[in-house]
């Protein structure tokens, strides 16, 4: 459905001044701002949270799904989809998608405090990387089982989660998972100092008078919390984490006092023109957001990954 | 911080850095063992030994990174695990062996790293004239605009070294030091003369410098005082004809030393 700008700003006008709506106002208002208000926030959390993972793993291609958030905000979607049906049948009120979002978002802080008690137990980031990677193939593996027990219309809801998608935008939803977004998005770029010195390794950080050891729990805990509500409310939108950031150095350079408001803002703008290319590019259908940005972000990815290589051989 | 800054007004800072019996034990290893030593502002202060010996070691407790399992290390008579790490990093600045950068940074933009424990954060006017004369100070001023990442080991070494310097730059609330893990390491022979004769220079100029080397030749000609570490015990400290002896020397490190005279009336140390 297409509605002119100047329709667009005449709903925002009779919202904000309570006059009576129309049927389009209602389209604007109830459907498409909190569609992009949610585009905008989970955008911003996603590539804020791939900077500071970045900057933490002290590695560009670092992603936030490496302290196992991701994975395991996939499994506790999955559960709830596959199993929930068998508690529910009692408390059908939890069994729509707020169920589902919700053991999405627990899912995705239990994976990651158990990836960071596993990787504490060692000195260096080390241990905190090898135990994401193996809590996420561990909890990946329990979404392999589930999809494998689940019935045909499990199936159905089961990939469209998997897909993302910013469809199930609504005020009630933004109001939930805006508190632990803004908070990330308020704290992450206070610790830039921190991660740029933290680029030259622990004890030179330590040396600059900082603390790795509290920034590291920190960090962890505002991207556990940002990545678990946005996955928890939208699906896995990949890429998002990887790319914005990446594009920001080449054009800024690595200093995080610029790459972490400036991912915020990058990654706001980047979901927003990928979901409006996605509702209107095959409409009346619309592409699966997670397709759209693997599809473009893959790719990218590649082009990094062979760019590096050349680099290499030519220095 | 007001009883620290009344403490200041009432006792200006010794500077000293001091190691009073210290005791180090990493991984079920004793490496080091009842060191005390007394470091000054002014001097260059050389800490030399096989491998092993704990000089390493020793400077990560001066530097306030390692804490001892027994005894204490002091600066200003305070134990450095009372400092505030940020008080802390302004009166003394480390330059490490291995430093991983892996991001691309501008020589500048590393350098400005130094300048994050000042309440400036590297944002004012003065940090950037202070990173541009440890630039300088460091011969890396030419390489300012090029990318971290691109460097030889070499350059690289010198824009660490400006990265330092500029840590520690004004010292405003007392003496500053220096610690050099192996600062002539991956350097040519011009450029090991160079930051040698640097940090004599800085010692002259009122910092505390504290240099690991290796090669004894360098620690001959340019030390102020020696400090011989083997096997995690301090074994000699004093000027570098007393700590070098070449008895001592060749029982140390098990190879025979000796000294050859040289034309300007120094000294050399060579096998036998």
């Amino acid at each position: 459905m297409n509605i002119p700008l100047s329709e667009v700003l005449g709903a925002l006008g009779r919202w904000l001044s309570g006059s009576e709506l129309s049927g389009d106002d209602h389209v604007v208002l109830m459907l498409r701002l909190p569609r992009v208000l949610l585009a905008m926030l989970v955008g911003a959390a996603l590539a804020c949270s791939g900077a500071a993972m970045q900057g933490l793993f002290r590695n560009p291609l670092a992603d936030p799904g490496l302290i196992g958030v991701s994975a395991g905000a996939a499994l506790g979607a999955v559960t709830m989809i596959v199993l929930g049906g068998a508690f529910t049948g009692v408390m059908s009120e939890l069994a729509g998608s707020f169920g589902i979002a919700g053991a999405a978002f627990a899912g995705g802080l239990a994976a990651t405090a158990l990836v960071y008690m596993l990787g504490r137990r060692r000195p260096g980031i080390g241990a905190l990387l090898l135990a994401g990677v193996a809590i996420s193939a561990i909890a990946m593996a329990g979404v392999g089982l589930l999809t494998f027990l689940a019935s045909e219309n499990q199936l159905r809801d089961l990939t469209f989660w998997s897909l993302g998608s910013l469809g199930g935008a609504s005020w009630q939803r933004l109001a939930v998972i805006s508190l632990p977004m803004l908070l990330a998005l308020l704290l992450l770029p206070r610790s830039a100092a921190a991660l740029n010195a933290l680029l030259l390794g622990e004890q030179e950080a330590c040396l600059l008078g900082f603390r790795p050891e509290r920034l590291k729990p920190l960090l962890v805990t505002l991207v556990a919390l940002s990545v678990s509500a946005a996955v928890a409310t939208t699906g896995v939108i990949g890429f998002v984490g990887l790319v914005v950031p990446h594009l920001l150095r080449m054009l800024w350079g690595s200093d995080h006092r610029m790459l972490l408001p400036g991912s915020i803002l990058g990654g706001a703008v980047l979901l927003t023109a990928a979901d409006t290319f996605s509702r209107t590019v095959v409409a009346p259908a619309e592409l699966p957001i997670g397709v759209l940005t693997a599809l473009l972000g893959g790719p990218f990815f590649l082009w990094l990954l062979l760019r590096a290589r050349i680099g290499e051989v030519q220095s | 911080m007001n009883v620290a800054l009344d403490w200041r007004v009432q006792n200006q800072p010794t500077g000293l850095l001091i190691a009073d019996d210290v005791h180090l034990s990493r991984g079920g290893r004793r490496v080091l063992q009842e060191v005390s030593l007394t470091a000054r502002p002014g001097r260059l202060l050389v800490l030399v030994g096989p491998n092993g010996a704990g000089k390493s070691s020793l400077l990560g407790v001066l530097a306030g990174l390692l804490a001892p399992s027994l005894g204490r290390a002091s600066l200003d008579d305070l134990p450095l695990s009372q400092w505030s790490l940020p008080a802390l990093a302004r009166r003394r600045a480390m330059l490490s062996q291995h430093v991983q950068l892996g991001f691309a940074f501008r020589v500048d933009e590393v350098v400005m790293l130094g300048r994050s424990p000042h309440a400036t954060g590297g944002a004012s006017a003065k940090d950037g004239s202070v990173v541009d004369a440890a630039l300088r100070a460091a011969q890396a001023w030419h390489l300012r605009e090029r990318n971290y990442l691109e460097l030889s080991g070499g350059e690289r070494q010198r824009v660490q070294l400006a990265r330092v310097l500029a840590q520690v730059w004004e010292r405003s609330d007392g003496p500053a030091w220096l610690l050099l893990d192996e600062p002539e390491a991956g350097l040519d022979i011009a450029h090991q003369h160079f930051v040698l004769q640097q940090a004599r220079k800085m010692a002259q100029q009122g910092y505390g410098v504290i240099a690991v080397l290796h090669d004894l030749n360098l620690a001959a000609r340019y030390a102020d005082e020696v400090a011989l570490l083997a096997q995690g015990r301090l074994l000699r400290h004093g000027s570098p004809s007393h700590a070098l002896d070449p008895q001592v020397l060749s029982a140390v490190y098990g190879l025979p030393l000796r000294r050859v005279p040289l034309d300007d009336g120094g000294w050399m140390l060579g096998p036998v």
